[in-house]
């Protein structure tokens, strides 16, 4: 089921293209179930097509073909830092190693508390802010030493669920 | 704090990247602080006079399309996306007469690596990129348009929506524009991280709600586009040229740059310089000036190559880059491309190998699949710089990996495979010594690379 403020945002998106392109509005309804729901799994797949006329298998498909749509659930953060050849003339490496000792965890694994998720990630877009990191596909965050991780980890723990 | 306020804080504010005033006569950045995005700031510094004047408001005839696109040829304007073809001539392909919708596509999915100047030119100053478009669709007869967005770059989507919201209640965009009787309505999409959607037909492809997959071509987007009619598709950036052109003429524009090379550039600097950043400087400007302008190498070490329009450009040696001007013309004259305007900088301490082995990863991994020679052969590549990066490498290796990157070029349906093909092929042909020794002595020439 989704709730009806869900069906309003895909309503939105829907209404931006032809009444017969339904379709055209998967990218974001994907990316709109996994901002509420963690990630998109195969019977939010099937909600997503019944609702724009699909076929789920061709929703399936533009769920693997995307790197950003998580096919299983994650931390509650994830962090995605770029290691591209840009990023990694600028300490991207050493700040995806640096949050690797910080959560005690290699790159594309999750906290044992579920808090975080780590992952290298390909070209973010942001190559002079270098070191970057996308936290939750949508928090860019920019020149990311060592001491701002460490604001950024501690901060959102102690956060908690605020 | 909540979660939402900490992340906040690690925004991008744009004062190292673009605030600098290291700019030389910028037209798209000029006068950007961050927080004057919004319409009224736009119409301040003069936004939107071009899309009155085209329509004909507030005094002076309304410009004809065919006045508009000649204006745009004259200027010599030619796309920022990657390919540099003339706007102008593009619009002149788009079958004005035809009687059903045509389409107009922003392609803002910038994941070309070293590129990050449609976010700074979306995020801070949206409603060019608006205008640009408007402009584009009067020229064109298309009522309709879509700005496509790089997902990794969701705030900037955000921002541009609200853009959105805020030309149309303006009635910039919608129905009847200004009072005039033209229509167009715009929205924006997002991708969700697959760098082939850059590739216009896979683009198209994935505004249409399926895989990024290239189209074959022909048929070309302007006769079989986005749902399978007429397209036009331009970058960020030529969009936000455009208003420029139409206030002060395609003559103006060509003389800010080069002949066959007009107007300015949005360079993204990266790598090892000390500033990092956007500068937008007249085409043609030198290499030499652009490198000073981003502080120069980092930590006072020496230049040793460039690659001067993205990652898929091949890689210049220091002595070739620093007798370049930055222009179309000047940098494929020197066996490489302008593409997008990213110049990557790499200084003395950089081993080429260790740097060709994430091109090639990157390559591999967002080969889309379709074409033998590019799914097979960038896994070849990769998995063969990264043996001699891993002091595995074979005396033929150097031979082996110029066959399969030749092996590819020029047999896929779209420029992915050239562009994992040509960084290493330029790089074996500049610095197959550096490959030799890493072969020969199990590792790198230079010292420790961090």
């Amino acid at each position: 089921m989704i709730s009806e403020s869900t069906k309003a945002r895909f309503a939105k998106e829907v209404a931006k293209y032809p009444a017969d392109q339904k379709q055209s509005a998967v990218m974001a309804c994907l990316a709109i179930v996994q901002q509420e729901l963690g990630y998109v799994s195969t019977d939010s797949e099937a909600v997503v097509a019944e609702y724009l006329g699909m076929a789920p298998m061709a929703v399936h498909e533009v769920t693997t073909f995307y790197n950003m749509y998580n096919q299983r659930p994650v931390g509650k953060y994830k962090l995605n830092v770029c290691t591209n050849l840009p990023c990694q003339l600028r300490d991207g490496v050493s700040t995806l190693k640096y949050l690797e000792s910080k959560l005690g965890i290699s790159m594309g694994q999750t906290t044992a508390d579920g808090m975080f998720t780590l992952q290298q990630s390909e070209c973010l877009g942001a190559c002079a802010d270098s070191p970057v990191m996308l936290v939750n596909d949508r928090s860019m965050c920019s020149f990311m030493t060592p001491e701002k991780l460490d604001q950024l980890v501690d901060g959102l723990r102690a956060a908690g669920d605020k | 704090m909540t979660a939402q306020h900490i992340l906040s804080q690690f925004r991008a504010t744009g004062v190292q990247t673009c605030f600098h005033n290291r700019h030389i006569n910028p037209q798209i950045l000029a006068g950007l602080d961050g927080s004057n995005w919004r319409l009224k700031d736009y119409e301040a510094r003069g936004g939107y006079q071009a899309l009155r004047k085209v329509l004909g408001i507030g005094g002076g005839e309304a410009m004809t399309q065919d006045q508009v696109i000649a204006t745009v040829k004259e200027s010599a304007l030619r796309g920022r996306g990657g390919a540099g073809f003339p706007t102008g001539l593009k619009w002149s392909f788009m079958p004005r007469q035809f009687p059903g919708q045509k389409y107009l596509v922003c392609n803002s999915d910038e994941g070309e690596p070293g590129t990050c100047k449609d976010r700074d030119i979306m995020e801070f100053n949206p409603h060019i990129v608006i205008e640009g478009m408007a402009i584009a669709a009067f020229a064109m007869g298309i009522t309709v348009g879509y700005n496509y967005i790089h997902g990794e770059i969701f705030s900037t989507y955000d921002r541009f929506e609200e853009a959105l919201e805020e030309a149309r209640a303006a009635g910039l965009l919608g129905n009847n524009i200004l009072g005039s009787n033209f229509s167009f309505q715009l929205h924006a999409a997002h991708g969700f991280g697959a760098y082939i959607c850059g590739e216009e037909t896979a683009l198209l492809e994935s505004l249409e709600g399926k895989k990024g997959q290239p189209r074959f071509k022909p048929p070309f987007p302007a006769s079989f586009g986005l749902y399978g009619k007429p397209t036009t598709i331009n970058n960020t950036e030529t969009f936000a040229a455009v208003p420029w052109i139409i206030r002060n003429g395609g003559q103006a524009y060509l003389e800010c740059g080069k002949p066959n090379n007009g107007g300015t550039k949005i360079y993204s600097v990266s790598g090892d310089v000390e500033m990092p950043g956007n500068f937008e400087v007249p085409m043609g400007t030198p290499f030499s000036k652009l490198l000073e302008l981003a502080g120069g190498v980092r930590a006072g070490r020496q230049l040793k190559a460039v690659i001067p329009g993205g990652s898929s450009s091949p890689i210049l040696p220091a002595s070739i880059m620093m007798d370049c001007t930055m222009d179309y013309d000047s940098i494929a004259k020197a066996g490489s491309m302008l593409g997008s305007g990213a110049v990557i900088v790499l200084d003395d301490s950089r081993c080429m190998v260790k740097s060709l082995q994430r091109l090639s990863y990157f390559y591999m991994h967002e080969s889309c699949g379709q074409c033998t020679p590019c799914r097979e052969g960038t896994g070849w590549l990769s998995r063969v710089v990264d043996r001699i990066e891993n002091g595995h490498g074979r005396p033929a290796d150097m031979d082996l990996l110029d066959s399969v990157a030749e092996d590819i070029q020029g047999r896929t349906i779209c420029a992915l495979g050239d562009a994992a093909a040509m960084p290493v092929r330029a790089m074996i042909k500049h610095f197959r010594h550096e490959f030799e020794y890493h072969v020969e002595h199990k590792t790198c020439m230079v010292p420790a690379y961090v």
